[in-house]
């Protein structure tokens, strides 16, 4: 303060007198960075959105009325045959489940994977300091690549069926909730470490009493919400490559007119599938997050 | 007092421990039996036999390497040496590799270490050190072998048709042709085409050409003919993989800030504080609802019937999905909010509009703005895997790749480009959430 009241040059003492005009002066630069951030940011949409219209095979204004011609097409031959649906149902239930189980092993293997990861590339609690970078960067690539490249690659070798999007959806959960249980684990308390350290407790006992009990809700709250993603993840699997609900979905759409009963009988479980998981994992996350 | 509590606490702690003690077997059992129950489900004994661990050697060595085939039509004797045995890799008339060469019509195929192959009139031969000669004659329609008794196990003779695998190499005799693969290291053709002025010319020869040389096309300079050459290079086809690259950025950036726009009026529609109608916020709320249970997939087949393969259908697919998920958080962050502000631009005589401006939009800005760059980034990914089903970006050329089942280091190729763009864009979302969030 001293040194601003009292500064040595006359012309660089703030004008206590007039700095409405200088906080005008900030308002007006800011205004117009902001102006300039936005016209950039509409230039940048709406060439992109140009761009990619034109790429594209068919035109949004050209397309844009038929959007509900497919849907209604389906509807209609869906609606002459309801009395199918029950039948269907119980038909691609099967499908539906091993989409399910495969979500589920895949989640679970990660999740335990993503456990040993994350405390071994935490700082404070990493069992060899020096190398929490490699797990770090481990995470990081096991992230970036996309689930239905190494289940493409894995279905030339494994052949088809669940396995391939287990061991992809697997690989990726690892990374991606590696990345988060890191940073949760980066603020638990250390204190109940130090206390077991003190009795001789080894790195794993540390761990698994020390820092488990600490983070399993936040955890837990994490492992649920890949659990939603990796429903719709192996469903879109299922679609591309083998297995599941999303092949039988893709081979009922090839088949096209004539079977959008069964279009609609699976687009509804998978639909009521998530709808329901999601309600329940959220009313958990919550319960677990904010307490009973 | 006390006595009389102790024992229904010290029961009720004990009953506490042992439902704890229950719980710490009972979780990781039921685990184990889900597992087991998942294992016999999906098959895992049958999978072990119908597993093809020759096609894992194949890529794998395919993922680093490439190999020439020097074929013979045995029907007209004529000799074709093309890279992975492609049209566009085919060597033009007149250039052969310098391990091939053609006198008096006898071909030899040095695949070194001493292994020879030679085609002649008669047939062919090939001399393995340490083993001996092998000799193919045809006999009428099939090949008459001659070896070294006893033949060991890496010759295959069959009816019509001979096969040695050696570490030098592979080489096939049928009734219409005898083939040999030659194994090196590296990706073929990646730089420069066989047609092209530039291939086989090493580093120092380039940049001296470059920079200095007379030009090889009067009409423009060296340099530029480098690059346009590189650019369209057929086997890897540079130019058309960044195109798909951008694509795909593309598709996640219109995407997920189409969808931020959409959605943030729509939370305030669905957040409590703003609209004490139930009937509107339910209704605001089940839309969300009901787009992200309706799920990518489904938007995205929807989609492409209507406006067929392109980036703009993967675009508008990721903004229809992601204005759901974006409509529930902004609405959530929207309760969350410090009303205080929000009444102090009200004492000023602000409306509606004016209050959500400068009294909600700084409060929410930060965690929307982390949102929308998190969901940027993943979206990245999403992208390659619905160009893969909408056909556009660098997922149609990955799909493609590994449909062919052959061009191996292509996907190789493809899959080191796509982690390469998701870590840049990890990190590009990074930078911006800090330099925004955090204030420079």
């Amino acid at each position: 303060m001293v040194d601003i009241a009292f500064g040595p040059e006359l012309g660089r003492r703030p004008d206590l007198a007039d700095n409405r005009k200088d906080y005008l002066e900030m308002v007006r630069r800011k205004r117009m960075y902001g102006g300039l951030l936005l016209v950039l940011f509409i230039a940048l949409m709406s060439s992109g959105w140009m761009l990619a219209d034109d790429r594209n095979a068919g035109g949004f204004w050209g397309g844009l009325h038929q959007v509900f011609d497919f849907p209604s097409e389906v509807l209609t031959e869906a609606w002459d045959k309801r009395p199918n649906l029950p039948a269907l149902f119980s038909k691609h239930l099967p499908a539906l489940i091993e989409t399910l189980n495969i979500a589920a092993v895949a989640t679970l293997i990660g999740a335990v994977a993503a456990m040993s990861l994350s405390l071994l590339a935490t700082r404070g609690l990493a069992r060899w300091p020096r190398l929490i970078p490699v797990f770090r960067r481990m995470m990081d690539a096991l992230r970036a690549i996309p689930e239905i490249v190494i289940a493409l690659v894995l279905i030339y070798i494994l052949g088809g069926g669940p396995v391939p999007a287990v061991i992809a959806i697997a690989l990726h959960t690892g990374g991606a909730l590696g990345k988060l249980f890191s940073e949760v684990a980066e603020n638990a308390d250390l204190k109940p470490v130090e206390g077991l350290a003190s009795v001789g407790a080894n790195w794993s006992q540390r761990m698994w009493l020390g820092v488990i009990p600490q983070v399993a809700p936040n955890w837990l709250s994490y492992a649920l919400l890949r659990f939603e993603i990796n429903v719709r993840a192996s469903a879109i699997l299922g679609f591309v490559g083998e297995g599941g609900i999303g092949h039988d979905l893709k081979l009922a759409m090839q088949w096209g007119q004539g079977r959008y009963d069964q279009v609609v009988a699976i687009f509804l479980l998978l639909f009521l599938a998530i709808v329901v998981i999601d309600r329940v994992s959220d009313h958990y996350r919550h319960k677990l997050v904010k307490g009973h | 007092m006390t006595t009389s509590l102790s024992p229904s606490l010290a029961e009720s702690v004990n009953r506490r421990f042992d439902r704890k003690r229950r719980m710490a077997f009972a979780v990781p059992a039921a685990i184990i039996a889900y597992l087991v129950y998942a294992a016999i489900s999906f098959d895992i004994a049958g999978l072990v036999n119908r597993a093809r661990f020759d096609n894992a050697s194949i890529l794998l060595s395919d993922f680093w390497s490439h190999k020439t085939h020097v074929t013979r039509d045995n029907r007209n004797g004529k000799l074709t040496v093309a890279i992975e045995g492609e049209s566009k890799g085919t060597y033009p008339e007149g250039m052969l590799p310098d391990w091939v060469s053609v006198s008096d019509g006898v071909t030899t195929i040095d695949l070194g270490d001493g292994h020879i192959v030679t085609y002649d009139q008669a047939g062919a031969r090939y001399v393995v050190p340490g083993y001996g000669t092998i000799d193919v004659r045809p006999d009428g329609d099939r090949p008459v072998i001659t070896a070294p008794e006893p033949i060991p196990d890496w010759i295959a003779v069959a009816e019509n048709r001979v096969g040695v695998t050696t570490t030098a190499g592979r080489f096939t005799y049928t009734r219409s042709k005898v083939e040999t693969f030659k194994y090196h290291a590296g990706w073929e053709l990646w730089f420069f085409t066989l047609d092209s002025p530039f291939h086989g010319k090493g580093f120092g020869e380039l940049a001296a050409l470059a920079l200095s040389g007379d030009r090889i096309d009067p009409d423009r300079s060296n340099l530029g003919y480098m690059a346009s050459e590189f650019w369209t290079n057929r086997m890897w086809r540079h130019g058309d993989v960044a195109w798909a690259i951008f694509e795909t950025i593309l598709m996640a950036f219109l995407g997920t800030m189409t969808a931020a726009i959409v959605a943030l009026p729509l939370s305030f529609l669905a957040a409590r504080n703003f609209m004490p109608l139930g009937i509107f916020r339910g209704a605001a709320r089940r839309v969300f609802d009901f787009i992200r249970g309706v799920d990518g997939l489904i938007w995205t087949i929807i989609l492409s019937r209507a406006f067929g393969p392109g980036p703009m259908t993967g675009a508008i697919a990721i903004a229809i999905t992601d204005t759901g998920s974006f409509g529930k958080t902004f609405s959530e962050a929207l309760e969350n909010i410090d009303e205080k502000q929000v009444e102090g631009v009200r004492s000023t005589g602000a409306n509606a509009l004016q209050r959500a401006r400068f009294g909600v939009i700084p409060q929410v800005m930060p965690i929307l703005l982390a949102q929308v760059l998190y969901y940027l980034e993943s979206n990245t990914r999403s992208a390659t895997v619905i160009g893969a089903i909408v056909g556009g970006g660098i997922g149609l050329l990955l799909t493609q790749a590994i449909i062919t089942q052959k061009d191996w280091e292509e996907v190789a190729y493809y899959m080191v480009l796509i982690v390469l763009m998701v870590m840049l864009m990890d990190s590009l979302s990074g930078w911006l959430r800090r330099k925004l969030i955090k204030g420079k």
